[in-house]
């Protein structure tokens, strides 16, 4: 049963353009789903490493510009006169680069930025996600600036002998959503479920114990920021193709507390837990829109965080699994003595 | 070389305030072990009480600067009981994010009831600068500079020299210790959330006139004090003062020589560099307060 229920809801999501053609609703659940995928990916730092990484919109956000800019093409001068002019690419290799740039972005600040924990390193993500946004906002010779990067062509893909596709409808956006998030989940589960990620809970149990029987903690930190990072990447050149416009508000700090809270409500730590998450957290604007002034939506938002930490530390889908008894999926705590001998 | 001597005047008055609003936070985050992520909206809430007190009930502005620093300090005392007591012992990360969860609330709630347009407060202080030579500083500016500076000073003087400094040192030290020695922790909590929030507001209150008043404000104030805490060493009252006075002369030199777009980089740069090669701030000996 647990087995099939991934299946059930992939089956469920998949009828909603059948039945639903509210194009306000459809809208939510693109964009919901968008966010779900960034959520996601945060997860694999935040649940399985346990390091809360509160900057990690910056690589959201250069996912989505370096798919924009790809697609678009652009002409710059760099310092001493150097010019560097691209010609626009297919939608979809902007989508590849994007993963591509936000994956390398994530190595290097990975490598930087784990040398520090806690507070420190909650703290130099959030400055490395400020100092993008203010390259966004003021190179405007690439960027646009608050300008905004417009008519971003919808994603798109080619393939020889089988046509051409475009991204365009609300439907169409919903399926390739659908599609990343279906995948990025077997991708982190995969990857979770292996010695790899075994070896990353256990440094987020007991991190001095890890190292001590041998495991290599910055090497594993790094590459699950690697991962972390080009997911976030994918999403965000989702996100700049099906709004078709962005600006440097795609790097605001909101954004990376939404993909916090959406892990933290679902259960950081499990696979489902920031599809629930971001299910609420995407449909609770939805709702409170219909009765509430903007700034009272944001008031109810971070009132309901305040009282989720409170009553729900865990998150949803742990007091569910509590709730029907310990079920099959491995790798969220506990047994870390099998765990520490596994990762030899 | 004037231009250089005039950004130096701007810096030792922008300086004076982030080092209140520094010491703040190293004081929270030293002895009670939480990231404040409100610490940017008490700073916007003291400058909003000036304006209302000053402006729309039209009360001296000295008494209104006066009254936004107790309500700072009543404000924080208020979080520290209902939303950090109960979760007395939560790891890090936990206050971290009802802290976050606060600061939504309170910025959201300062944009429904004062609106998204800026104020400003009109101040008793002659329009005219003051005029030495080549330089000029406004009236405003200076009293800032001086009224930080004593408030800087009875923050030194609280800490080392009265019973409620030395319980406060005692518990960052050792809480257990402390406890035993007949200190009230949740007493001493409430007082360090409640004269933090107090010094934020107090920079805020004296800061809110010199500029304007938006909703805003307080996102990058929470930021720039985080780096300033982190320049001094967390806990480490003199690192933050001289923490503040360092981001201010880089935000000033940045904007100056560099580029004003990217004067707010400058702290996150800083920030970035410190941790990279001295991640224990740069006046940490050990970490103590004091």
């Amino acid at each position: 049963m647990r087995r099939l229920l991934p299946w059930i809801a992939l089956l469920a999501l998949a009828s909603v353009p059948l039945w639903l053609k509210d194009p306000y609703l459809l809208n939510a659940f693109v964009t919901t789903g968008i966010f779900i995928v960034a959520a996601m990916s945060l997860n694999l730092l935040l649940g399985y490493t346990g390091q809360l990484s509160l900057g990690h919109v910056a690589f959201f956000g250069i996912g989505a510009y370096t798919s924009a800019l790809v697609s678009l093409g652009f002409d710059v001068e760099l310092v001493g006169g150097f010019r560097v002019i691209h010609d626009p690419w297919p939608v979809w290799l902007g989508f590849v680069m994007a993963i591509l740039v936000s994956g390398l972005c994530g190595y290097l600040v990975g490598k930087l930025s784990f040398r520090v924990r806690g507070a420190y390193f909650v703290i130099v993500t959030i400055s490395f996600a400020e100092v993008v946004r203010l390259v966004a906002l003021n190179w405007v010779e690439l960027t646009q600036g608050p300008l905004a990067l417009t008519s971003i062509p919808p994603m798109a893909l080619g393939l020889p002998g089988l046509g051409h596709f475009e991204f365009f409808s609300k439907q169409s956006n919903f399926y390739l959503v659908l599609g990343v998030v279906a995948l990025s989940y077997v991708i982190i589960g995969r990857l979770v479920n292996s010695r790899i990620g075994r070896a990353m809970v256990a440094l987020k149990e007991n991190e001095s114990l890890a190292v001590s029987v041998g495991i290599d903690v910055t090497r594993y930190l790094v590459l699950a920021a690697v991962v972390s990072a080009g997911i976030a990447g994918a999403a965000g050149s989702l996100y700049a193709h099906y709004l078709k416009i962005i600006d440097p508000d795609v790097f605001l700090f909101l954004y990376t507390v939404t993909m916090v809270i959406m892990v933290i409500t679902g259960g950081k730590g499990t696979l489902a837990g920031p599809i629930v998450g971001g299910l609420i957290f995407g449909f609770i604007p939805v709702i409170a829109r219909s009765f509430a002034a903007p700034e009272i939506q944001w008031i109810l938002y971070g009132l309901f965080m305040i009282l989720i930490v409170f009553v729900l530390p865990q998150g949803i889908v742990p007091a569910i699994e509590k709730w029907f008894g310990p079920g099959e999926e491995p790798g969220v705590g506990g047994a870390a003595d099998a765990t520490m001998q596994d990762a030899q | 070389m004037t231009e250089f001597f005039q950004h130096m005047i701007n810096m030792l008055i922008l300086g004076s305030t982030y080092a209140l609003l520094g010491i703040g936070l190293t004081l929270i985050f030293g002895i009670m072990r939480v990231v404040n992520f409100a610490h940017g909206e008490l700073y916007a809430f003291g400058a909003y009480f000036v304006y209302f007190i000053a402006v729309l009930l039209g009360f001296n502005f000295f008494l209104s600067l006066l009254v936004s620093i107790v309500a700072g300090c009543v404000l924080g005392a208020l979080i520290e009981v209902v939303l950090l007591r109960p979760m007395r012992g939560a790891d890090i990360d936990t206050t971290m994010l009802i802290m976050i969860g606060a600061m939504i609330v309170m910025q959201n709630t300062e944009q429904y009831v004062w609106g998204g347009v800026a104020k400003s407060v009109s101040t008793p202080f002659p329009e005219t600068p003051l005029v030495m030579g080549p330089f000029s500083v406004s009236w405003l500016r200076l009293f800032v500079f001086f009224a930080a500076l004593a408030l800087i000073a009875a923050a030194y003087f609280l800490i080392n020299r009265t019973k409620l400094g030395m319980a406060m040192r005692a518990t960052f030290q050792d809480r257990d210790t402390a406890s035993l020695m007949g200190v009230n922790i949740q007493a001493i909590y409430m007082a360090t959330f409640a004269i933090g929030s107090s010094l934020a507001a107090a920079a805020g209150a004296l800061l809110g006139p010199v500029y304007v008043i938006s909703p805003q404000m307080g996102n990058i104030a929470s930021l720039k004090a985080f780096a300033i805490v982190i320049l001094g060493g967390l806990g480490s009252i003199g690192g933050a003062t001289i923490g503040g006075f360092i981001l201010a002369f880089a935000e000033e030199m940045g904007a100056g020589y560099v580029s004003s777009g990217y004067r707010d980089a400058m702290g996150f740069l800083l920030i970035i560099a410190v941790l990279l090669f001295k991640p224990t701030g740069l006046f940490a000996r050990s970490e103590r307060i004091g």
